[in-house]
């Protein structure tokens, strides 16, 4: 495969991944818990570069899902003693990732681990960064870990698509049937961590974020049924992340930028035009209907 | 001990610890009425999307100039906020997913201008790379005079408004009772908001600057429940981590001056957390354990 292919795999994997995660947290309204984790997950992967001394994958997802869990664990440990929840996620995720920005400025530069890096991803060296199987390459390492990841959360939501499904519309209900909605809400905070680890290589830990929440609310605006959201958030990912690559090669400018304003481009074009909640839609639903009154006026 | 004696006398550390100070206890005490407002994370959002504001500034002007990129800043910011709330009333979108999204896109936005710049517009933009994070130590003269005066502004104009914000945020409708604009107030709020965040991403940078917005007052909570008290010891700790943060931000080389300072304002959080007089958790303990024993 060539060189822009591999990038193009990277950048479509990212937007899938994250797409049908995405759908998820905003139904269950929890987009900035999202945003949250995207940026304590940093802690995590400099924690883990601390403890073992490389940047293996493999320690790297699991310091990740360690902070991501503690993040959804604080917040919702402040917000039950009392702490308003906007305001809980804004403490615990500033200083986790503060702390995780500081460390990671001790970290030398012989190292391929800065902030800059960190922030932003640099996808366009993603192929260089092979996977060395039997003396042989096979791929890169990133595209490896993505459809790793990428995998493991498709089972997941086929494997528990009915607990997601009861738990998120109808908590109540859930727990009354025996589903275990704490285990489903914390399973879903691992399927953030990974996610955004697994992408952190090549768009960078905050415009995961992108990523994370603006195709799902994207797909919200487009349909009312589960299933269909969470497969049109994943193809909504990924539309983005080709259109984003387009634009970047064109202009010349950070290809992970690029990809999170392509998210907002299509969630601005279904805001107007989605046919069942867009701006327009409604307008002309509601001009109809006062027609219809007026009508109805005039014959009777 | 000689070499901070040193480092305190010298005149352009004066000026970064006094606007450091300044910065901290000017977002501290307004940070109290976004706490109350329920809007913290309106904050976070505002202060990512001023990143292109800044961008859009120097793309147009073409030069190096503070004024200009806070213009730039607050401009991008005000609609970051307008935005989220149009989002969420004209579409089903909830306010936590609009914050979101709006935060996102326009950080990406703010990216793909940055690199623009770094790639069309030549190398002198190592100066907005600056204010992703923040860095106290590449900050001129002007830009510190101008967080300590901006600073003092917010600071004073809060504490003469200070009894019409309380009522305005409290009880909208006993104030509009008393003939007080609650619009108005708003809006001056909104605009005293952006403010500590326009003035304040030189130092602390667009990613973090509503920590200092968001967690002096939430630790303040866990001392007292009277507003007036409350706001001042959120600026108080506000003004402790700014010049703690930007004090080992200066001696440690090379330490982002930002992530320091929200450190610094996270320990206290913590420690008013465990140990607050009205409800810190040790605290909470002990009352409970007392009345247990009467």
């Amino acid at each position: 495969m060539t060189y822009t292919a591999w990038i193009i795999l990277t950048g479509v994997l990212v937007g899938v991944t994250c797409g049908m995660t995405g759908a998820l947290l905003i139904l269950r309204r929890m987009a900035m818990i999202a945003d949250a984790i995207s940026h304590t997950v940093l802690l995590g992967i400099v924690g883990a570069f601390f403890v073992t001394q490389s940047l293996n994958g493999i320690p790297m997802l699991i310091g990740a899902a360690i902070v991501g869990m503690l993040t959804a664990f604080f917040v919702q440990l402040l917000d039950s003693s009392g702490v308003q929840s906007g305001a809980a996620i804004g403490v615990v995720f500033t200083s986790l990732f503060a702390l995780g920005v500081v460390l990671l400025s001790f970290i030398g530069d012989s190292v391929h681990l800065d902030v800059q890096h960190a922030l932003m991803g640099e996808i366009a060296f993603v192929p260089w960064d092979t996977l060395i199987l039997g003396g042989k390459e096979a791929g890169p390492v990133a595209v490896w870990m993505l459809s790793g990841v990428f995998l493991l959360n498709l089972a997941i939501i086929l494997i528990f698509y009915k607990e997601f499904k009861i738990s998120t519309f109808d908590p109540q209900m859930a727990i009354s049937i025996g589903v275990p909605v704490v285990f489903i809400h914390y399973l879903l905070m691992s399927m953030v961590s990974f996610s955004t680890v697994a992408s952190f290589d090549s768009v960078g830990a905050i415009l995961v974020v992108a990523m994370l929440i603006v195709p799902g609310a994207t797909a919200y605006l487009l349909t009312d049924r589960f299933g269909l959201m969470i497969i049109l958030s994943a193809v909504i990912g990924a539309v983005s992340a080709l259109l984003g690559y387009g634009f970047a090669v064109v202009m010349d400018v950070s290809i992970a930028g690029s990809m999170a304003t392509a998210t907002g481009f299509l969630f601005g074009l279904a805001f107007f035009f989605s046919p069942s909640h867009g701006l327009i839609a409604k307008w002309v639903r509601r001009k109809n209907m006062q027609k219809n009154l007026n009508e109805e006026a005039r014959v009777s | 001990m000689n070499s901070l004696i040193e480092f305190l006398s010298n005149p352009n550390t004066q000026w970064v610890l006094t606007g450091s100070i300044l910065l901290g206890f000017a977002s501290g005490l307004i940070g109290s009425f976004v706490l109350l407002k329920k809007q913290s994370l309106i904050g976070d959002a505002m202060a990512h999307a001023t990143l292109p504001g800044v961008c859009i500034a120097y793309i147009i002007s073409g030069v190096k100039s503070t004024p200009l990129f806070l213009t730039g800043a607050a401009l991008t910011g005000l609609l970051a906020t307008y935005f989220i709330q149009a989002i969420v009333k004209h579409s089903r979108i909830k306010t936590d997913a609009s914050i979101g999204v709006v935060l996102s896109v326009f950080f990406g936005i703010g990216i793909v201008l940055l690199t623009y710049i770094t790639k069309n517009m030549g190398g002198n933009q190592s100066g907005l790379d600056d204010f992703i994070f923040g860095q106290a130590a590449s900050m001129v003269r002007g830009d510190i005079q101008t967080i300590a005066v901006g600073s003092f502004l917010i600071i004073l104009f809060t504490s003469l408004f200070f009894k019409e914000f309380k009522i305005a945020v409290f009880d909208p409708n006993y104030a509009k009772g008393l003939g007080i604009p609650v619009g108005l107030i708003n809006s001056i709020l909104m605009a005293l908001v952006i403010g500590v965040v326009v003035v304040g991403i030189q130092m602390v940078g667009v990613v973090l600057i509503a920590a200092l917005l968001i967690t002096p007052p939430l630790a303040a909570r866990y001392w007292t429940d009277r507003l007036g008290l409350m706001s001042f010891i959120s600026g108080i700790i506000g003004a402790l981590s700014g010049v703690v943060g930007t004090t080992v931000s200066t001696i440690g080389e090379g330490l982002p001056t930002g992530p320091l300072i929200v450190l610094v304002t996270s320990a206290l959080f913590l420690l008013s957390l465990l140990f607050g007089k009205s409800k810190g958790l040790i605290t909470r303990f002990f009352i409970s354990k007392g009345v247990r024993h009467t």
